[in-house]
């Protein structure tokens, strides 16, 4: 708690990813701007949500489509103290996937404790 | 204090009013702008939801976009309140944080 | 109450510049301050200096400028999104500046609340 007090004001950041990669830009920025945020150490939670569960599909091979696959940046989030990723049960579902589909470990969750993890944040991105 | 969701896009042609309404917890408020606004009015193919979760959220509808689509402000849903941008500001300054789902 | 504005998406496809900006306009009328209005994804397009929208349409690019000035905002135009984007120096129009993405986490660090506009 000092250190937190020394080093400045640490918020609840919410990052909400509810779309899927490649179609539009969306998932990549987002990266982007949670990169930044590790970098002034607030308490970042990643939330992949609807199509965002996507995101987080493993094998994805982007050379036809002549796209960078920037997918490993997920497994990289670890090393930015990025360890907060949530993916709700539900949007899995929907989609016909399960855990085991996904490149990075995460915590499943149902929505209704998505939906209390997210009433607790103080500033929440969403795309 | 609790969220505030807003929801911009048309629930007709997104589901981003219907994420929202599946992660809003109650008690929270919700405000429909811009082209959601058609997600406030009686007589739509989702008025049952929306009057439904108007039971537990407290559901807002931005005026200045009913009148500019010429929506009749007089025939939203029971439960849902019409306001202004100061209103929007009002409901941002009371919430804890504010969740755009677009 | 001190606000942060982000604003996603370019001016004329979309409502959403629109919408912040009279958002914008109501919070400062009830005496709130503006900590910064950050442009992101297409949002950077507000910024270009070369919109020139028929004179009997608002001018969005021309109205945030003119807000600034009046209310000393700070409008800050992501870097990496602008230069995806071809928004430069030499295009961005008075009143924006373009700086880094911390700026937008900053501003979500200092404001009381982070309001976001657009897709």
């Amino acid at each position: 708690m000092e250190e937190d007090m020394e080093a400045g004001v640490v918020k609840k950041f919410m990052y909400v990813n509810r779309k899927q990669p490649y179609g539009t830009v969306y998932a990549l920025e987002v990266l982007e701007m949670v990169l930044i945020s590790a970098a002034f150490d607030q308490d970042v939670h990643l939330v992949f949500t609807d199509d965002g569960v996507l995101q987080l599909k493993k094998g994805m091979d982007t050379a036809a489509i002549g796209m960078k696959n920037f997918s490993k940046t997920y497994r990289a989030l670890e090393g930015y103290d990025i360890e907060k990723l949530y993916v709700d049960q539900e949007s899995l579902d929907e989609r016909g996937l399960s855990e085991d589909d996904l490149l990075v470990d995460v915590q499943v969750v149902s929505r209704a404790e998505m939906a209390k993890l997210m009433d607790d944040m103080d500033v929440i991105l969403t795309a | 204090m609790s969220l505030l969701h807003t929801v911009s896009k048309s629930p007709f042609e997104r589901t981003n009013l219907q994420s929202c309404l599946k992660l809003a917890t109650p008690g929270s408020a919700i405000l429909l702008y811009e082209d959601a606004v058609i997600g406030a009015m009686q007589g739509t193919a989702l008025a049952d939801l929306v009057a439904d979760a108007a039971k537990s959220c407290k559901l807002h509808v931005l005026g200045p976009d009913l009148a500019a689509r010429g929506l009749d402000a007089s025939k939203v849903l029971p439960g849902i309140a019409v306001v202004d941008y100061a209103g929007f500001v009002d409901l941002a300054e009371q919430a804890s944080a504010v969740q755009a789902w677009c | 109450m001190k606000f942060a504005i982000l604003v996603n998406e370019g001016p004329f496809n979309h409502q959403a510049s629109d919408s912040a900006y009279q958002f914008v306009k109501a919070a400062l009328a009830k005496g709130h301050q503006i900590f910064r209005v950050f442009f992101y994804y297409d949002g950077v397009y507000n910024a270009s200096k070369l919109s020139e929208p028929p004179t009997d349409d608002r001018n969005v690019v021309a109205n945030w400028g003119k807000l600034a000035e009046e209310h000393k905002l700070d409008l800050v135009v992501c870097v990496a999104a602008a230069l995806r984007r071809g928004i430069k120096d030499e295009n961005l129009a008075p009143g924006f500046r373009i700086s880094g993405l911390g700026q937008l986490i900053e501003a979500g660090i200092q404001a009381d609340r982070l309001v976001t506009f657009g897709d």
